[in-house]
């Protein structure tokens, strides 16, 4: 049945997030982002020791909505909070059950501790299936050799934590994508060092990563999926089954930065007494009333096609067309969304005392990471059109 | 729990809708258009499957099934797939039917309701656009003062049916309040004038009428003392509308689909290049979106809850994606797009409607 009521549990886990976003995220946000690098220890430590209480961003619907509301208090802060991450998804999409225990587990015992995923290097970013990044079988070990950069959590997978790393690479050049596979290195493993972390123009509070690999020894069983070449493109389904499950609660997050800007306009209209009037025809509203009523329809829209791909993957469902569907659409309205609340408070919209230049500036980044805006279209055309990528480019 | 799947008898009035739109409907639509007229047995075979009597009461001759909005969107989607002129048209009774059933007195739904549960197919309608370019639902410019009974007066436009209706109901302003009063066929005071020259929807007979001092009993004003719930009842319509968009949408978007799998240039599908894949993609994506928004807001209106922000934004939402829709399929085809032996120019025309048809049908 069509349904879109929370669970009881579900609608606690929201109240929860929004709660710790607007006691906790909200009151820093702003310092964090003017203190770039700095870390948040009170409130990483903290989101740490709550994490039993509901659980921080993480898949399902419970998860993306929380994802919402932590990123509606900061987005930037909401990716320096302690957890498995990309990495963490990765394992779980691609690895085993005893990967799961092996790797996952440390999430919730001991100190904070994060996950990160590497996969774009300096010379690739949308086309994955390019790495040049090798692991070379060595008896027990594989070695793995690269650059990486653009590490969501890398400094503190590595540096801070004792995290994972979950690293692309390729077994096989000869054999093209099907050569890729990831595999999980953990902190304090030789041969795996942070080079630098790049300075941003939003989500300032999240590091971001460059990491070398260099000669990195890791087990032969830290590899996700199978060792072997087989298929054609077995590998590189690995990566895209990964993004099946990450890509909506990218999207989830950049629901959180719109409906932050739409919140805090909706707040500085009411308090000038405008009130948006939704069921007026066109020619009785104001170009105000429009352009909120549109910023809010495509925020409703990227919203229900977030949750239709997390639900469908839910239940089992193959999510590819639909994750790739929310992820375009709520990249490409987070940004337009953001800019025009900016546009529409003017002078108080530009200003650094108010918080709205920072959602855009935050709200942008969702239209680039986990594939571009335009990445994920063409995904979405090539399912439409039922075309291979070498029949649509 | 959330959940996207309609149930499975849902799934089945879907499969049996979506069959009986492309047997019937698709065989038919153009010629329809260029003639302004639909071939009554499409009609009476879309009465057989009782989409609109379904939700009167079994007494009174229907089947007596719950009223549901969700199922009214799904529907009326696989309608307007078919043929929107021929969806507004079946759909049209329903008009008269709903308000009847959700808001009506035990009297009304006596006097009015098993006149339209015969074999085959009974006109109703509603009249509720006015002609003018600033119309506003919430301020009608038709007025009913209550006498001895109800004196309507205005002008009403865009009354799907309007010559054939056995009765009809009439949207007008008492006092501060919009109000829903039945009239019955050829009462004194109630015109109908010429039939509608629209841009699109050329098949389905639209009316122009005139209510001059159109005088009925006190007891048809629907819903009696108590009266309607006009909000409510505008909700469901712009969730129908809304619904159709995503319809027609549809069809421009597999059409346009075909054509740029099938049409070759430069030694490729046209397909093949990005300009004309990601006009496709963003139509895909616009539709899904359209279509849970109208979801969500017929969910909340099945929960007797007031949807008129979700409903506004999703109707405003699929009015935006439909127009865009149906040009890109135009576009997508070029020349051929304009020429009327293809079927893209008539749902361009019929897709720039849906901001204005609000009130033409309901769910």
């Amino acid at each position: 049945m069509i349904d879109f009521e929370l669970s009881p549990e579900e609608k606690k886990s929201v109240e929860w997030a929004h709660e710790i976003a607007e006691k906790y995220f909200r009151p820093v946000s702003r310092y964090y982002d003017e203190h770039e690098h700095e870390e948040p220890w009170d409130l990483i430590n903290t989101m740490w020791e709550r994490r039993g209480e509901g659980g921080l961003m993480g898949l399902g619907i419970d998860g993306a909505l929380r994802t919402e509301e932590l990123c509606w208090g900061d987005a930037g802060l909401a990716l320096a909070m302690p957890g498995p991450g990309l990495g963490g998804a990765a394992v779980f999409a691609a690895g085993t059950q005893e990967q799961w225990g092996k790797f996952l587990s440390r999430f919730n015992e001991g100190k904070p501790k994060w996950g990160a995923m590497a996969m774009t290097e300096p010379g690739c970013g949308s086309d994955t299936s390019a790495i040049t990044t090798t692991a070379v079988r060595d008896g027990d070990y594989w070695v793995i050799n690269g650059e990486k950069i653009f590490v969501t959590f890398g400094h503190r997978a590595l540096d801070l934590s004792d995290g994972i790393i979950v690293v692309w690479a390729t077994i096989d050049k000869s054999a093209g994508r099907a050569g890729m596979k990831s595999f999980v290195v953990e902190a304090k493993t030789p041969g795996v060092r942070v080079e630098k972390l790049e300075r941003k123009l939003g989500i300032r509070a999240s590091d971001t990563a460059t990491v070398i690999f260099d000669n990195c020894r890791v087990p032969f069983n830290h590899i996700l999926g199978k060792a072997e070449v087989k298929t054609k493109t077995e590998g590189f389904k690995g990566a895209m089954a990964t993004f099946d499950a990450t890509r909506p609660i990218v999207a989830a997050m950049a629901l959180g930065v719109m409906r932050a800007a739409l919140d805090m306009l909706r707040d500085v209209l009411e308090k000038e007494g405008i009130r948006i009037n939704y069921g007026a025809p066109r020619s009785k509203q104001s170009a105000l009333e429009r352009d909120f009523m549109e910023m809010e329809a495509n925020y409703k829209a990227a919203r229900l096609l977030t949750l239709r791909a997390i639900w469908m993957m839910m239940n089992g469902i193959p999510n590819a067309l639909e994750s790739s569907m929310a992820k375009a659409k709520a990249g490409r309205a987070a940004t337009l969304i953001t800019q025009r609340a900016v546009e529409l408070m003017g002078p108080l919209g530009y200003s650094r005392e108010y918080l709205f230049e920072k959602f855009m500036r935050d709200a942008k980044i969702n239209d680039i990471f986990e594939g571009t805006g335009q990445i994920n279209t063409l995904i979405v055309a090539r399912h439409v059109l039922n075309f291979t990528r070498d029949q649509l480019k | 729990m959330i959940s996207f799947s309609p149930t499975e008898e849902q799934k089945m009035i879907v499969n049996t809708v979506k069959q009986f739109a492309n047997d019937y409907m698709r065989k038919k639509f153009r010629e329809c258009d260029e003639e302004g007229k639909i071939p009554t047995d499409i009609i009476d075979t879309s009465w057989e499957l009782g989409l609109v009597v379904s939700c009167i009461p079994e007494h009174l001759g229907g089947a007596g099934w719950a009223h549901s909005a969700v199922t009214g969107t799904l529907i009326a989607e696989e309608l307007a797939w078919g043929d929107l002129a021929m969806a507004m048209n079946i759909l049209a009774p329903s008009l008269a039917i709903l308000p009847i059933v959700e808001m009506g007195t035990e009297e009304q739904k006596q006097q009015y309701l098993p006149r339209l549960c015969e074999s085959k197919f009974k006109a109703a309608t509603a009249a509720f656009i006015e002609p003018r370019y600033n119309f506003d639902p919430s301020e009608l410019s038709t007025t009913a003062v209550r006498k001895t009974g109800y004196a309507l007066n205005g002008s009403k436009c865009y009354v799907p049916l309007a010559d054939e209706a056995e009765f009809m109901l009439i949207y007008a302003k008492e006092g501060t309040a919009n109000q829903c009063f039945i009239v019955d066929k050829g009462k004194e005071g109630l015109e109908i004038g010429e039939r509608d020259k629209l841009m699109g929807i050329k098949a389905l007979p639209c009316f122009h009428l005139q209510l001059k001092d159109c005088t009925i009993p006190l007891e048809n004003r629907l819903g009696g003392n108590n009266g309607c719930d006009f909000n409510r009842l505008v909700n469901l319509s712009r969730v129908a509308l809304s619904a159709m968009a995503v319809g027609v949408a549809r069809g421009a978007l597999e059409f346009a689909r075909d054509y740029a799998r099938e049409r070759h240039a430069f030694g490729e599908p046209i397909g093949s290049r990005q300009a004309i894949a990601f006009m496709l993609a963003e139509m895909a994506m616009d539709i899904d979106a359209a279509r849970l928004m109208n979801w969500e807001a017929a969910w909340k209106l099945d929960r007797r809850e007031d949807a008129t922000r979700e409903a506004s934004l999703a109707e405003m939402y699929a009015a935006d994606m439909v127009m865009r829709s149906t040009d890109y399929a135009v576009q997508i085809m070029g020349g051929h797009g304009y020429i009327r032996d293809n079927p893209v120019e008539l749902w361009f025309r019929n897709g720039r409607g849906f901001t204005i048809f609000t009130g033409m049908a309901i769910v």
